[in-house]
């Protein structure tokens, strides 16, 4: 201690005296506070309180908001809610669950998996007193026997819930998607608060991409229960905000085209709206009834689904990586133009096949003799192997990588269409690292014709043929056109990315589309047969992919095989030629040849687009409210 | 010259320790019944808030066994040991602070213990309970008191230090109690009213800077909640709703024991934790919360009594600040439960299920026990 300083240990001591006393007022002043509080809890409000408590409680329940519905371009219903009733258990309050279960085991028709899932459900984390389901879907039977033994069950409730509906079942089920059981990991990631009293979550397709918008926000009321928990009556309630309700580019009408095309066949069709990216339809056959998927898919009806050869789970049009083959060739006709490695008067002879450098490997044109001089329209619309060839050995991977990057390939450029595959756009790189060898001209040559490594998706073929019907300029492909609710269309939509394709010339654009109108309408033109009488100019392009081998884990079967070995046909359009209004992409698999098989079936999507269905046009009273006129469905989906 | 020097010169018959079998090792009786007394009506209380869980119940036991020997450990060393050691301690808990950050593990993206090889898991904040206190009580006593200002700032400085290594984990209940801990001893050290008030002034002028640039979204979520629980009646308005009906319906004379509705039905989250005492006002009423707010204040005033008679300077500060911080816990835990401070997870203490807040509590009572029982009385 310095010096100058000494301690008055007696000041010292007062002065502490006199801040444990001020101390001491001030936490007797909060004890006061605190038994003030108790007080009014416990004393004056005690009434209130026991009322809540006691005799009746009081329980906040959330309320699940309806889930958006959604419609197509023409105001059609293509997913509704309907109401459902279901059997819950509100485990807190059942006195013996075994008792409980065995005896609504006698009274409705559960199954073992039933109360195998219900019980897996009461192990994971939940809200107290909240309701588990255990059977869903009751008939009225079932109903009636549930109102009679009702009392005998306490903690067993009846419940009405709204369960989505597709009408058009399988039509829409891998266009929109569906919802499904909210799933432990979706659990996880959802807001606790506000997917409380919400069963369902979108699984796929529309429904998954739009979930927020489609949830809306939840609700809850104070309801006054019995002691035995039966609700008795409402206290107060929030409404829950219901979720928007959402308007697709697509025409039902079109889709069911698309479907009835494909019927009896394994294929996609995917219609796009050039000026807009809007998808007109997007069928992928065949399909299956998304209805079965909502309330819990039995095992058995899953089996059959997922073990069938035909794969109808399988979203081609999205999912399906197919070599686009010649459908590509306008697009290589771009890059090659664009980059300088070709001119429209440029002409070379076809033997019938193509040799690096003169000599080598020979690679055949699928016109045996060749087509003898050729120039590149004409090369596009004989579909010349061998111009495109030579052409892709000039450019090189480099330059092709280049241009389909632009046209869309090797990734997924769809504005909000969820489970989009990205197909392959290789690159020298991407052999280095994945196949561990050097670019090849072979492989250059394999390219040109979109065969050897490349793969892409019936929705990318379809969007490419956009871009060429737009002439370079973009409109990334998208489901939603109009969001209808508390948010609007701009909020709920992401914005686009993709730059737009702008050429050297913009002319050439317009020769690739002449070129493309000279496949159909042209004297020697791959899709002559299918263009024909046309009342509208269509540029279009046929391909066949290879199928070189089977996929993996198909059985061995004869007659199977050598039909499934059969080529995929492909073929890409849009019409009319000089104002696209429609672009389309139909692949059949194992169908054979592109302008025979598939073609005809492209023809037919527009013919039904831009004749019969007055071009997509907007119905004249556009400005008519969303709900009116689908009274049909519309009066089902109330309740 | 230290007052601890002058005693030494004065040894002999003239001075003693007071008599008797629990002085002479050191445990001052009227506190240990005192808190026998919450321990044990804590584990009634926790008996029922648990679900009638034996295992609970075992496992409390156990703990304030631990918790009992831990105190008794506390209470044998000499205050001087204390002194000693205090800016020892407080350095180790800083760098101990100072690790959690770096290596510490946790959950809910809060970074709060250190699990270091052989030796259990555990929070150094805890330990800064009883360690920032001490340190501040340390430094102001070297020193005549009131303390000058540029002490009071230095003392502020070992206060603060900590709080901020705790905000960072991030911790902000526990940074306050620190901190409110670390205060009371400058408070008691007499810190002028005018600073005082200044202080209160800054704080005023730091809250709304808290709550812009340091308070999280859910803490505030929290004090939002707190002015209207309404809002969010199915998220965090649902505990302060459940809390205040099961106190409510309770009423004078409680449901009884066991006898909770609330409670027993689960509408009660952490019943058997921080939400303890909503299960006894459920179940014994308000005399039963108010008998157990007696039993806390005796407590706290044999502290008070402890430290208005330790023997020097460092004996009270430390004693005084450790009972109001003991008083806070009390104040908070019954505010939150009760709705009228925001949710902060502060259990309430000697009765919550839990361990290390026990243990704390436990080891800062045989800290007082150790001023009393230490002192040398003249007789003579």
């Amino acid at each position: 201690m310095p010096w100058g300083e000494f301690k008055d240990t007696a000041a010292e001591r007062r002065l502490f005296q006199r801040r444990v006393l001020v101390a001491l007022v001030v936490m007797l002043a909060m004890l006061g506070i605190l038994v003030t509080r108790l007080y009014y809890l416990q004393i004056l409000n005690h009434d209130n309180f026991t009322t809540l408590s006691e005799k009746n409680r009081v329980q906040v329940q959330p309320m699940a908001p309806p889930r958006g519905l959604i419609y197509d371009r023409n105001d059609v219903l293509l997913a509704e809610n309907r109401p459902v009733f279901s059997v819950t258990v509100v485990p807190e309050r059942v006195p013996d669950m075994d008792a409980t279960l065995d005896q609504l085991q006698r009274i409705l028709d559960i199954s073992d998996e039933d109360i195998e899932r219900f019980n897996r459900r009461l192990d994971e984390y939940r809200r107290p007193f909240s309701a588990v389901p255990l059977s869903y879907d009751l008939d009225e039977a079932a109903i009636a026997r549930m109102a009679v033994h009702r009392y005998e069950l306490p903690g067993v409730e009846v419940e009405a819930e709204l369960v989505r509906y597709y009408p058009y079942a399988e039509l829409t089920s891998h266009a929109l998607g569906y919802v499904g059981r909210i799933n432990r990991d979706e659990l996880r990631k959802l807001d606790p608060t506000d997917y409380a009293g919400t069963n369902y979550v979108g699984k796929s397709g529309v429904e998954r991409f739009y979930e927020d918008a489609l949830h809306g926000q939840v609700g809850y009321q104070h309801v006054e229960t019995n002691a035995r928990g039966r609700t008795l009556r409402v206290l107060e309630q929030q409404n829950p905000v219901p979720g928007d309700d959402l308007r697709l580019h697509m025409d039902i009408r079109l889709q069911r085209e698309a479907f009835h095309l494909l019927e009896g066949r394994r294929g996609a069709i995917v219609a796009i709206e050039p000026k807009t990216g809007g998808v007109l339809a997007l069928a992928s056959v065949p399909g299956f009834d998304a209805n079965l998927f909502v309330t819990g898919i039995g095992v058995e009806q899953y089996r059959a689904l997922s073990e069938s050869p035909d794969k109808p789970l399988f979203n081609r049009a999205l999912r399906g990586q197919y070599p686009p083959g010649s459908t590509i060739k306008p697009m290589m006709a771009v890059a090659g133009l664009d980059s300088d490695h070709t001119t429209w008067e440029r002409t070379i002879w076809d033997p019938g096949y193509y040799q690096i450098d003169g000599k080598g490997r020979r690679y055949r044109d699928w016109k045996w003799g060749g087509h003898g001089w050729v120039d590149l329209k004409s090369a596009i619309a004989e579909s010349c192997d061998t111009y495109f060839y030579d052409l892709g050995e000039r450019m090189g991977i480099d330059v092709m990588h280049e241009y389909l990057d632009q046209f869309g390939f090797g990734k997924d450029t769809s504005l909000d269409i969820s489970g989009a595959q990205a197909g392959l756009l290789p690159s020298s790189q991407w052999k280095r690292a994945v196949r561990n060898a050097p670019w090849y001209p072979g492989d250059s040559v394999n390219m040109s014709i979109g065969q050897g490594f490349m793969l892409a998706t019936p929705l990318q073929l379809a969007t490419a043929t956009a871009v060429v019907a737009n002439h370079g300029t973009w409109a990334q492909p998208r489901m939603l056109k109009d969001a209808i609710g508390a948010e609007s269309t701009d909020e709920v939509m992401p914005k686009e990315t993709h730059q737009d394709l702008n050429l050297k010339r913009e002319q050439d654009w317009d020769h690739v589309v002449e070129s493309m109108e000279a496949v159909m309408h042209g004297p020697h033109g791959t899709g002559r047969k299918a263009g024909a009488d046309a009342a509208y100019r269509i540029a279009g392009k046929s391909g066949t992919a290879q199928v070189f081998s089977l996929a993996e884990g198909e059985e061995y079967d004869a007659d199977e095989i050598k039909e499934r070995l059969r080529d995929h046909a492909l073929f890409v359009a849009f019409a009319p030629a000089d104002d696209p209004k429609i672009a389309v992409a139909v692949i059949v698999e194992n169908g054979g040849g592109g302008s025979s098989t598939a073609a005809p079936l492209a023809r037919k999507m527009m013919d039904a687009w831009l004749l019969d269905m007055n071009a997509g046009e907007e119905p004249a009273d556009t400005d008519k409210p969303i709900v009116a006129g689908q009274s049909e469905e519309e009066s089902r989906s109330d309740g | 010259m230290a007052e601890r020097d002058f005693v030494r010169h004065m040894q002999g018959p003239s001075l003693h320790n007071p008599r008797g079998l629990l002085n002479r090792i050191h445990l001052d009786p009227i506190l240990l019944v005192l808190l026998l007394l919450l321990l044990g009506g804590g584990l009634f209380v926790l008996y029922s808030g648990g679900d009638s869980s034996m295992a609970i119940v075992e496992s409390q036991v156990a703990r304030i066994g631990v918790a009992l020997v831990v105190m008794f450990v506390f209470a044998q060393l000499d205050p001087s040991v204390y002194r000693r050691w205090a800016p020892w301690l407080y350095a180790l808990g800083l760098i101990a602070l100072a690790a959690v950050l770096l290596v510490g593990v946790g959950a809910k993206g809060a970074q709060r213990w250190l699990a270091l090889p052989g030796l259990p898991r555990f929070q150094p904040s805890e330990f800064m309970k009883l360690a920032v206190p001490i340190m501040a009580a340390w430094y102001l006593s070297r020193h005549y008191l009131p303390p000058r200002f540029s002490r009071v700032a230095v003392a502020l400085a070992i206060v603060f230090l900590p709080m901020i290594l705790i905000v960072e984990q991030p911790d902000l209940g526990t940074a306050l109690l620190v901190g409110l801990a670390g205060l009371f001893v400058v408070f008691f050290a007499g810190l002028s009213w005018k600073l005082l008030g200044a202080f209160f002034g800054m704080a005023g002028v730091a809250a709304p800077v808290m709550w812009f640039f340091v308070m999280r979204e859910y803490q505030k979520q929290r004090v939002l909640t707190l002015l209207d629980p309404e809002s969010d009646p199915l998220g965090a308005g649902w505990n302060i709703i459940q809390s205040k009906t099961a106190i409510g319906s309770g009423g004078l004379m409680g449901k009884g024991w066991l006898q909770g509705t609330q409670s027993h039905l689960d509408f009660l989250p952490e019943s058997h934790t921080d939400f303890i005492v909503a299960v006894l006002a459920e179940e014994f009423g308000f005399i039963g919360v108010v008998a157990l707010m007696t039993l806390y204040f005796l407590i706290i005033a044999r502290c008070l009594y402890i430290a208005v008679n330790a023997q020097d300077s460092f004996g009270r500060l430390v004693a005084g600040a450790l009972t109001m911080t003991f008083f806070i816990y009390v104040f908070v835990n019954i505010g939150m439960v009760s709705g009228i401070l925001p949710i902060v997870g502060v259990p309430l203490p000697m009765v919550s299920y839990g361990g290390t807040s026990i243990v704390t509590l436990m080891a800062a009572f045989g800290v007082m026990m150790s001023i009393h029982t230490h002192r040398r009385m003249i007789t003579a």
